[in-house]
């Protein structure tokens, strides 16, 4: 499944480490009704806050990568829901509907 | 995920080895597992399965200890029979589309690398090509050449392969034609029925690159929405 772009996403949480900085991968586990990026994506995030791929088409992405940051600084994996019956949904919620959950965790 | 976990992953993506990544999503514990290790029965299930239908599998995710299996496999490929005119469309459209190109002819007029920059050429005889491309479910082939010298020693081999798609550019009379001669050849009529022909979907295509979309959406539909009897 992962196409080229997704290899991509790896390669550089690699690369980020390898550099020295403090890296949280997050991968969506599971996807409900209509979500445009299926399980399996991934979406890759440094310690400066920079990031490379996806997990929603862009509609999730800043609050993925705020939690992403404090998992890193934390070391410890958390599973996260975004959707329409999610209570922040006013916040940040996916406007086609769909529901995703997100599993992110630190690069040790 | 633990560095050498990733580095791992990796280095098996980069050798084209397929191996799925199992993560428990209470823990954060990962393994990387290849096809036949589990540790139980109904893991080494989920391990086949997420590796054949290319799909991310989740254990019952309400459970405790929820396992989340994501496969990386190679690349799929696409050989293209024939350097034809259709082939420079297709095999860019492919190309893009995440297939790794290989165009089969042993016309060197016709396999030029000027005419396709960028795509793997292959110049033996068809049959000879296609046995050493090493065909497995990943595969499709399509002929273009309309030659039956050329398109059928392919196609044989393509029907004693595992290839997941098997279609062939011409008219309904030069594919009733092409599969009368495959059953003379020994080949059933489930064989036959792996061969789409003429290929594409019938989406009343035009020009070449139009054609390359028509045989790239029906080479997509049998990949992601196959037979309900693959599950």
């Amino acid at each position: 499944m992962p196409d080229q772009s997704e290899m991509e996403v790896l390669f550089a949480a690699r690369d980020w480490k390898a550099a020295g900085h403090g890296v949280a991968l997050a991968t969506v586990v599971k996807t409900w009704g209509s979500s445009p990026r299926p399980a399996g994506s991934h979406l890759a995030v440094r310690d400066d806050g920079a990031f490379l791929g996806s997990v929603s088409g862009g509609c999730v992405e800043g609050a993925v990568v705020g939690e992403a940051l404090e998992v890193m600084k934390a070391g410890v994996s958390k599973v996260l829901e975004f959707g329409v019956t999610n209570e922040r949904a006013w916040e940040v919620g996916l406007a086609c509907g769909g529901t995703i959950r997100v599993f992110v965790e630190p690069l040790l | 995920m633990k560095a050498d976990t990733l580095a791992a992953l990796l280095a098996d993506i980069e050798r084209d080895r397929p191996v799925v990544l199992a993560t428990n999503l209470d823990s954060g514990d990962q393994r990387l597992l290849r096809r036949g290790d589990g540790e139980t029965e109904p893991e080494r299930t989920d391990v086949e399965r997420a590796l054949r239908l290319d799909a991310c599998v989740t254990t019952d995710t309400d459970a405790a200890e929820a396992i989340f299996y994501q496969p990386f496999s190679p690349p799929l490929r696409m050989i293209l029979v024939g350097a034809v005119h259709i082939a420079q469309p297709l095999s860019a459209m492919a190309t893009l589309t995440g297939y790794d190109v290989t165009i089969v002819d042993p016309r060197e007029s016709f396999a030029a690398s000027e005419r396709f920059p960028g795509v793997t050429l292959n110049l033996e005889w068809p049959d000879a090509a296609l046995e050493s491309l090493g065909l497995d479910p990943r595969c499709a082939v399509v002929t273009l050449t309309h030659d039956p010298k050329l398109d059928d020693p392919a196609l044989q081999v393509a029907l004693r392969s595992e290839a997941f798609f098997i279609g062939c550019l011409g008219s309904r009379k030069t594919h009733a034609s092409r599969l009368r001669r495959l059953g003379k050849a020994g080949f059933t009529e489930a064989d036959l029925e792996r061969v789409k022909g003429p290929v594409g979907l019938p989406i009343g295509s035009r020009s070449p690159a139009e054609i390359a979309v028509s045989v790239l959406a029906q080479v997509t539909q049998t990949l992601r929405k196959p037979s309900p009897n693959i599950t």
